[in-house]
């Protein structure tokens, strides 16, 4: 039958050669990688350190862009509802921080991210609770318009701080331990500069690296839990429910009571990453949070690969990184961006780094096509068919290597 | 090896489920009229009528995908009619699709675990914690599902997608995906169809196996002859009317259900049904 013609590998990705580590060798390899993006502000290397800008404050953006993808990933990639809106949620977190710590109230920034989450989190219900009954286009269309009448309300309420916003708001509490000092590499070779030290654990006004820090704490902890999360009922459900509604529900899933912790939990990280920007900026308002950022959240997700948590990460990566890393072609910048859409749109419509399943998927795919093409090959017709497999990259010896 | 669905002790003699007399209409349109009939405990019974008749929309009425415009359903004592699906299908009526409907983008295996979440109820902080619950629940669940690919024949394909298998397996993977909710009763929705004959025989096989497992089932098919050897009652549907309720040499000789598959003059047809009711 069908399992002896089953073709071997032919590429062994990072991917596989990651899996086929010891898992002590896994927990070091991301341990290790933890360790160097704590200490990227630091060694600034040059390259990877955007010229002309605070790179601590470009990789705090970063941080912060990982945390919406990866929340909103719970939404749009796992459960499979788009949601156009998510800029609310990151600014009902940021406001909730603005409005406690300095424009009604003056709690501290810790004292105020836990109400920010619970706020956050109520705002995602609510949006939900109604609005999750209508599917597919429908749902996209109602949360853009959450997100447009929580911005208005921001301008057009007096006691949200109108269209000024709100300043002054809390940072977090600092606890100054030791000095750690930045590299120096104007010289070429890496120099020790002492006069450019970051403080830990000081949130200054000057200094973004401990922001920074800290925001990257909360991405690996989101990390952590959502892939707890995913690899349980709660995940599967997500999924089941975006692959066929109806049979999910016959299949014993509550589709509506998952679809809405997915919004709330959506939500949650993305009250979050606006508590983190409102402490760091100490001033918001209005104006920052235009539809244009739902739009590059949601792009952040989709180049990365929809419903895979790397994916999104590196598609948050390439949304805030690069456009800063290239400063110099501002102008050019949304032209870029859309040729790159459109090109990832043609050449790799999963995403950069879509789920390990659907690569599998198309390999298979691949393998298949491979294999019916070999087919024809031995049947007498020629290598005139082959003009499929060419395009997917398949090495032209290995194609017919599938039956050995 | 987990045997999966615990037998209950079944009150002898009572209906597993019973339609009674229900009434669906769409508009002027009426899908089943004041259809009566009920499935005992243990059996394989057959649901068969011409195209249109009203059966899959009976399946649909069973699962509460639509609600019974008259009359109620009972499953094992309960009236289920009204009922949320999700409830229902925890209470143990699982089923297949007619068009197979998978969560094409998991895997085969996480599509039985899918069905076996059915009567599971880790919520996202018992997962992040890894909460006792969590972990017993996975381990059940995963042994559910090992059991029941091995069980439908499509244990080596576990990890692959469930949409890349072959059609044959794509059934068969519907039928485990059904049974891991640990149902009661199974409803199999043309679980045939698409299949050559030596195929189509593999599947009775395993249908009564499924029974021999301790589960009723209510099985959808058109082929007459395939059901007549695999199923112990029919109930045969037409025009949204049962015409006849028995076993299968009883509704063979049938003269309403002769006419309603041969075709007969439409007057003598009036006459059959009403002599057979």
């Amino acid at each position: 039958m069908s399992s002896q013609v089953r073709p071997r590998r032919r590429r062994i990705g990072l991917r596989e050669r990651m899996r086929m580590m010891p898992r002590w060798g896994q927990i070091l390899l991301l341990v290790a990688l933890a360790l160097f993006c704590y200490a990227l502000p630091l060694l600034n290397p040059p390259f990877i350190s955007p010229p002309g800008t605070d790179f601590s404050g470009v990789l705090f953006t970063v941080a912060v862009y990982a945390l919406i993808a990866l929340g909103l990933n719970i939404v749009v990639g796992y459960a499979g509802l788009l949601d156009l809106g998510y800029v609310g949620f990151y600014a009902i977190g940021a406001y909730t921080v603005g409005i406690l710590t300095s424009e009604h109230a003056t709690w501290t920034w810790l004292a105020s991210l836990p109400a920010a989450i619970v706020i956050t989190m109520l705002s995602g219900v609510l949006l939900g609770w109604p609005t999750l009954r209508v599917r597919g286009d429908y749902l996209a269309i109602v949360t853009l318009g959450f997100g447009e009448i929580v911005r208005l309300n921001l301008i057009n309420q007096e006691w949200l701080g109108g269209a000024p916003g709100i300043s002054g708001i809390a940072r977090p509490p600092s606890i100054p331990l030791f000095e750690l000092p930045h590299l120096d590499w104007s010289t070429g070779v890496p120099l020790v500069d002492l006069d450019n030290t970051s403080t830990f654990l000081v949130f200054g006004v000057l200094d973004i690296t401990p922001y920074y820090w800290l925001a990257l704490t909360f991405v690996i902890l989101i990390m952590l839990a959502d892939r707890r999360v995913k690899n349980s009922r709660v995940g599967r459900a997500w999924e089941a429910t975006r692959e066929d509604e109806d049979a999910a529900e016959l299949m014993g899933v509550p589709t509506f009571r998952f679809k809405l912790l997915a919004f709330a939990l959506g939500a949650f990280v993305g009250g979050i990453a606006g508590a983190l920007f409102a402490g760091r900026q100490g001033f918001i308002n209005p104006e920052t949070f235009t539809l244009l950022l739902s739009i590059l959240f949601i792009s952040a997700v989709v180049v990365g690969g929809q419903g895979n948590r790397w994916g999104v990460l590196l598609g948050a990566i390439v949304v805030a990184y690069l456009p800063e890393r290239f400063r110099g072609f501002e102008q050019w910048r949304v032209l870029v961006f859309g040729i790159a859409l459109v090109v990832l749109a043609t050449y790799r419509p999963q995403g950069l780094l879509p789920p390990r399943r659907t690569v599998r998927a198309q390999k298979m795919e691949e393998e298949i096509e491979a294999l019916e093409t070999s087919d024809v090959a031995v049947a007498g017709e020629g290598p005139d068919t082959g003009d499929g497999p060419d395009a997917d990259g398949a090495p032209p010896e290995e194609k017919g290597a599938g039956r050995g | 090896m987990a045997e999966t669905p615990p037998l209950d002790p079944a009150p002898a003699g009572e209906a597993l489920l019973s339609m009674n007399e229900v009434t669906l209409r769409f508009g002027g349109v009426t899908a089943l009229d004041a259809v009566d009939f009920h499935i005992d405990r243990g059996e394989i019974l057959g649901l068969i009528g011409p195209n249109g008749a009203g059966k899959t929309t009976a399946f649909n009425v069973m699962t509460g995908i639509y609600q019974p415009t008259q009359g109620t359903v009972t499953f094992d004592g309960e009236v289920t009619s009204g009922m949320k699906r999700y409830r229902i299908a925890k209470r143990g009526i699982a089923r297949t699709f007619q068009n197979i409907r998978l969560f094409k983008a998991m895997t085969a295996f996480e599509n039985v675990m899918v069905g076996a979440d059915a009567q599971h109820s880790t919520g996202p902080i018992a997962a992040l914690l890894g909460l006792p619950r969590y972990r017993r629940e996975e381990a059940a669940g995963r042994e559910i599902a090992h059991e029941l690919l091995d069980f439908v024949g499509v244990r080596g394909r576990a990890d692959e997608l469930a949409g890349n298998l072959s059609y044959g397996d794509q059934r068969r993977l519907e039928i485990a995906r059904a049974m891991a909710t640990r149902p009661k009763l199974l409803c199999l929705d043309e679980p045939a169809a698409g299949f050559n004959p030596s195929e189509k025989q593999a599947l009775m096989e395993l249908i009564r196996s499924i029974r021999d497992r301790g589960l009723t089932v209510l099985l959808i098919e058109h082929d007459m002859r395939l059901v007549m050897g695999a199923v112990d009652r029919l109930v045969v549907l037409e025009f949204g009317r049962k015409i006849a309720d028995g076993t299968p040499a009883g509704v063979q000789n049938d003269p309403a259900v002769i006419a309603a598959y041969l075709g007969v003059d439409e007057d003598e047809v009036e006459e059959e049904v009403d002599d057979a009711s």
